[in-house]
């Protein structure tokens, strides 16, 4: 019976027993299930299970796999991190919420099937609007709505995707989609939705607005869960079914360089954050589009270092907003005197996020860059290296640097609670052994192997064989060069003055443009939107008037049908009207037709 | 007694009705009529299972031989329709004395018990017949009665009887239609058997009569499922009648007129007339798509939630008419497993509104505000409804639109597939704009000591939203009988 059941079930119907505890054994209960979840999925051997028949459709409810494994696996460790993290609050919806939220993107990563794959899609987008809608402010739940809305979009395109792949080609298994030859512009429409609906969650540049727009409105431990989920599943849908789609390289190369900019503005740290995100997506969705073995490794591994030194970065940055109250560049400064232990923490993930030598993002990141040059995309490398001295700039040093030293700004608090200091210290501690020792905790797991043929997901007794080594003096010299001169970039830019201070202020992105319609003036006027309807009011009643003129003339016709009926049966009338109408109509059809 | 057992589901309850007139007192009549509806539901579950086993079954009324008697004849589709009919029917008698404890005047409920069985009877007396005069004889019995049964709405409402008043005109229309339809094939047959008028039906060279019949027909019967833009009379009819009234008519009435449009097209007239040689599949889609957005847009204008969960059975209709003009078995599955999961969704829906009427006095939008923290099992109750209404997956509604949009997509009319999809969206909106109000927004005040439903108003709402969910996951029962309905409609061999 518990052999049987998906990976992820356990927390999808354990968070339902959530609301009936309180207390301690709620936050015992609440540790329990992921690590009850973990134990579970390291129990169930490889192969497809669950196959169920919905309305003569076979599905494959769980499908265990070196790749689904892998991302379950990091999912359950994110899933007990991020509770750990979040054992203080005393809020059930938002544990019910992330629970689910997390139990649903785990059964997505094991999904068998498209369908199913859809199912637990649209779980994920409905569970964790609740974790930007539980910092109960005004701003917070337009965000989440605008989020809802963006994210069951992804899901009706998903769905139409998948309609028309069944109907072409009578199939619902979730494998690759795109063709051999990976051009997207010669796959059918179907594999095009679902390659928009994928791009969505992932955050694909236009497309990425939900994410800078949602993440930083969520409550302190909400932003934990939702960036170690969504975009991760996209970037798990993506490698399983579009690697080595060409364009995917140039959306990726866009995707880490263009936050940058941005990042670099922002005054919100949990927003710069997000678009920081937005730029290590870039980096995975690169080694998916490269589609080599060893770029497709990179993919899983920078997914898995990412979600533990993201998750870092923001369980540092939340606990800055749960002491002091606020994550304003311009407001904060100095904390490092209050938060010693915080202040450690935000660095090691700052290290690993920027890529130093010995930490857990250099041995995943040089993976993706080694693939790229082995396949000798020049133009694309260059592209990253940019982008990976970027990421020094707005991540590695500016969170750090604005939050915790810079001027003081006077904030005296209390160090973060125990909880966040153990979630935290155990994400530290691995995003330090991963960098330490990759091969043991990280190269030995990848999924993908080169069989000659092509790249294929390997079998749990094949070895991965990854003859790949980070730490020679070639990789560490250049990355510390990158880094060294990022670093002086940026000392020299703040001591001159050139960098752009720390204002507040509302950076425009292109979410302008759908957002832009439903705005007033500044001066307390309607939005083009509200324009629009009255405009649209003056012509119907316009209209209305006409019409009601016109009938009038008729009226005597219609009074002969029902001169008996009062007043009270106007609408008698018009029904009366329309059938005769109705019928005329038919009988005209039918003579013409015969 | 197995040997009558075609005919039991009418004589019992037909019997009933005028018993609970006699014995007038509401209790025993309560009683009487409780008893007469479960035994309903049992008859007709033996009866679907007999026809799964042993195909159609046939019963000659009073030893005369069809076509010169009366004849029942039950086949899949029939069997189908009549246990839903009286599933909802026994459920949602169970759901009622205490409702209508507070809608209708004591003195008037023996008055209910009596209408709501002859209403009853007569829907399960038209999925039941094989003649098409005694169709039209049940028919005005289920109509007549639902007047009745609307018209009760008055201790609530003066409103009521004027919507029952509209109801009775246009029901009176549509079947009078109907009946001159039906006479005029009898003047071209020479039979009312249903059976026997097909195959005497000379329909190769359309003759003008009976394309004339037709016209009537598909007006009349159009007019009696309140498809657009024939369906003026249902939102008053169901916002101002008393909740279980609304909840049980919403649910059977406009289910079993489409089933009599199923019959006249597929077992008298054939679909090769109906679809090739006349345009009507044509016309029922493009009537049912521009219902479908025109009535989905209503109903995210309306304050009152009755009133939009009316609007939104004029849409439901429209997709189940829409997967009918496909003429595909897939399409008309899609239509009959739709039938199904709303008669279940929407019945649903509508006692957990009647729970709403009885606590708060009202089912006014505004009124609804914070609900969801006063009424939570209720409310919760709603929104799995909702859902349903949606297409949400893992719900029975996402188990119809499936169906249609496969079907939609088999003809290669993806147009209409994206139509579908955009309408869902319209679906998500008005149920959404109640659960704001009902969790978003704080309770009002004079609703502070408002408390959950009672247990015996809550287990029948969420017989029928559990059922929603569960042929939602398990859809072999329901989507397996509606495909072999559909494929006995076409005269497929299975």
């Amino acid at each position: 019976m518990i052999a049987s059941l998906p990976p992820g079930m356990i927390l999808l119907i354990g968070s339902l027993l959530l609301p009936l505890l309180r207390g301690r054994i709620q936050a015992a209960w609440l540790l329990l299930l992921p690590a009850l979840s973990l134990l579970h999925l390291v129990s169930l051997p490889q192969g497809n299970t669950g196959e169920w028949s919905l309305f003569s459709y076979q599905l494959t409810l769980v499908r265990i796999d070196s790749l689904s494994q892998i991302f379950g696996f990091v999912f359950h460790l994110a899933a007990f991190l991020s509770a750990l993290y979040a054992l203080h609050v005393r809020d059930t919806t938002q544990h019910v919420a992330a629970m689910i939220y997390a139990g649903s993107a785990m059964g997505a990563v094991f999904a068998g099937d498209l369908l199913t794959l859809f199912v637990y899609w649209e779980i994920t987008a409905v569970s964790s609007v609740f974790l930007i809608w539980s910092s109960r402010t005004e701003s917070a739940y337009h965000a989440g709505m605008r989020y809802l809305v963006i994210q069951v979009g992804s899901g009706v395109l998903l769905l139409s995707g998948i309609l028309l792949h069944f109907h072409e080609t009578g199939s619902l298994v979730f494998n690759r989609l795109i063709g051999s030859d990976g051009q997207l512009l010669s796959a059918s429409p179907a594999v095009f939705l679902i390659f928009l609906a994928f791009g969505i969650k992932c955050a694909f540049p236009l497309l990425h607005n939900w994410l800078q727009d949602g993440y930083p409105q969520a409550t302190v431990t909400g932003t934990v869960f939702l960036s170690a989920f969504t975009t991760k599943l996209a970037v798990y849908a993506l490698a399983r079914g579009f690697a080595g789609t060409h364009l995917l390289i140039w959306i990726g190369l866009l995707m880490t360089l263009f936050p940058i900019f941005f990042a670099v503005i922002e005054n919100d740290l949990r927003r710069v954050l997000a678009y920081s995100l937005n730029n290590q997506l870039g980096f995975m969705v690169v080694g998916i589009g490269v589609g080599t073995a060893m770029s497709l490794n990179g993919t899983a591994a920078h997914a898995f270092a990412h979600i533990l030194y993201k998750g870092l970065l923001f369980m540092s940055m939340g606990a800055v907003l749960y002491r002091t109250g606020t994550i304003k560049a311009s407001e904060l400064g100095g904390l490092y005197k209050s938060m010693p232990f915080t202040t450690v923490f935000c660095m090691i993930g700052a290290a690993s996020i920027s890529a130093f030598p010995l930490f857990s993002g250099f041995v995943s990141k040089s993976l993706i860059l080694s693939a790229v040059a082995d396949n000798h995309q020049l133009v694309i490398w260059l592209g990253l290296l940019v982008a990976s001295a970027g990421v020094m700039e707005h991540s590695g040093i500016k969170i750090p640097y604005f939050a915790f030293f810079a001027h003081d700004a006077g904030i005296r608090c209390k160090e973060a609670p125990w909880n966040m200091l153990l979630a935290m210290g155990i994400t530290a501690a691995l995003c330090v052994l991963i960098g330490c020792l990759p091969q043991a905790l990280l190269y030995d797991w990848l999924p993908f192997i080169d069989t000659g043929t092509g790249v294929q997901v390997r079998a749990a007794s094949v070895t991965p064989e990854l003859n790949f080594q980070p730490y020679t003096s070639h990789h560490v010299v250049t990355q510390l060069q990158l880094l060294l001169f990022a670093t002086m970039a940026f000392a020299i830019l703040v001591r001159s003055g050139i960098y752009p201070p720390e204002i507040r202020s509302v950076n425009l992105d292109s979410d302008w443009f759908y957002r832009r319609p439903f705005l007033g003036t500044p001066n307390g006027g309607p939005s083009p939107v509200e324009r629009l309807s009255t405009w649209a009011q003056t012509l119907r009643q316009k209209t209305d008037t006409h019409v009601l003129t016109r009938l009038r003339q008729t009226e005597h016709l219609v009074r002969g049908f029902c001169s008996a009926c009062g007043r009270q049966t106007n609408s008698i009338r018009a029904m009366v009207v329309w059938v005769s109408v109705l019928l005329t109509a038919y009988l005209l059809f039918y003579y013409l037709y015969v | 007694m197995l040997a009558h057992l075609p005919v039991l589901p009418i004589i019992v309850p037909l019997l009933a009705a005028p018993l609970c007139v006699l014995l007038r007192q509401r209790r025993l009549a309560l009683a009487l009529a409780l008893t007469v509806c479960w035994a309903t539901f049992a008859m007709t579950l033996m009866l679907l299972g007999r026809v799964l086993a042993e195909g159609t079954q046939t019963y000659v009324l009073g030893g005369w031989v069809a076509p010169w008697g009366i004849e029942y004849r039950i086949d899949t589709l029939s069997a189908f329709v009549l246990l839903i009919v009286s599933g909802i029917g026994a459920t949602v008698l169970t759901y009622a004395p205490l409702s209508i404890e507070r809608e209708i005047r004591r003195d008037q409920h023996y008055l209910f018990y009596t209408a709501y069985l002859l209403c009853l009877t007569g829907l399960l007396g038209i999925v039941i017949t094989g003649d098409l005069f005694n169709l039209f004889v049940f028919l005005e019995i289920s109509s007549l009665s639902s007047y009745a049964l609307i018209s009760l709405g008055a201790q609530q409402t003066r409103k009521a009887l004027t919507a029952a008043f509209q109801y009775l005109v246009m029901g009176t229309i549509g079947a009078t239609f109907i009946l001159i339809g039906i006479g005029l094939m009898y003047q071209m047959t020479g039979t009312l058997n249903m059976a026997d008028m097909a195959a005497r039906l000379n329909t190769s060279d359309g003759p003008r009569t009976v394309l004339v019949a037709f016209a009537f027909l598909t007006v009349g019967i159009s007019l009696k499922m309140a498809l657009f833009p024939l369906h003026s009379w249902l939102p008053g009819a169901y916002t101002f009648a008393p909740s279980v009234v609304t909840a049980f008519l919403a649910a059977t009435s406009t289910k079993v007129s489409i089933y009599v449009l199923l019959r006249f097209i597929f077992t008298i007239f054939k679909p090769s007339f109906a679809f090739e040689v006349l345009p009507l599949d044509v016309e029922l889609m493009v009537l049912s798509l521009v219902g479908i957005f025109v009535a989905s847009t209503v109903a995210i204008f309306q304050t009152n939630i009755k009133r939009m969960l009316a609007y939104s059975s004029i849409a439901q209709v429209g997709y189940m008419v829409l997967g009918i003009s496909f003429a595909s078995v897939t399409g008309l599955t899609a239509g009959i497993v739709h039938l199904m999961n709303h008669a279940l969704i929407k019945g649903g829906l509508f006692l957990a509104m009647g729970c709403f009427a009885l606590r708060l006095g009202s089912t006014e939008l505004a009124d609804m505000r914070g609900v969801g923290r006063r009424m939570p099992i209720t409310m919760f109750a709603w929104v799995l409804g909702g859902l349903g209404l949606i297409g949400v997956p893992l719900t029975a509604g996402f188990v119809s639109k499936w169906y249609l949009i496969t079907a939609a997509l088999e003809q290669g009319w993806w147009q209409v597939a994206a139509l579908l999809l955009i309408s869902s969206l319209l679906a998500a909106i008005y149920v959404w704009r109640v659960v704001e109000v009902a969790y978003f927004q704080s309770p009002a005040e004079e609703h502070a000591a408002v408390q959950e439903a009672p247990t015996l108003m809550l287990i029948p709402t969420y017989a029928l939203i559990g059922a929603s969910i569960v042929f939602g996951l398990w859809t072999s029962v329901s989507a397996g009988v509606a495909h072999e309905a559909a494929q006995r409609l076409l005269e497929m061999t299975p």
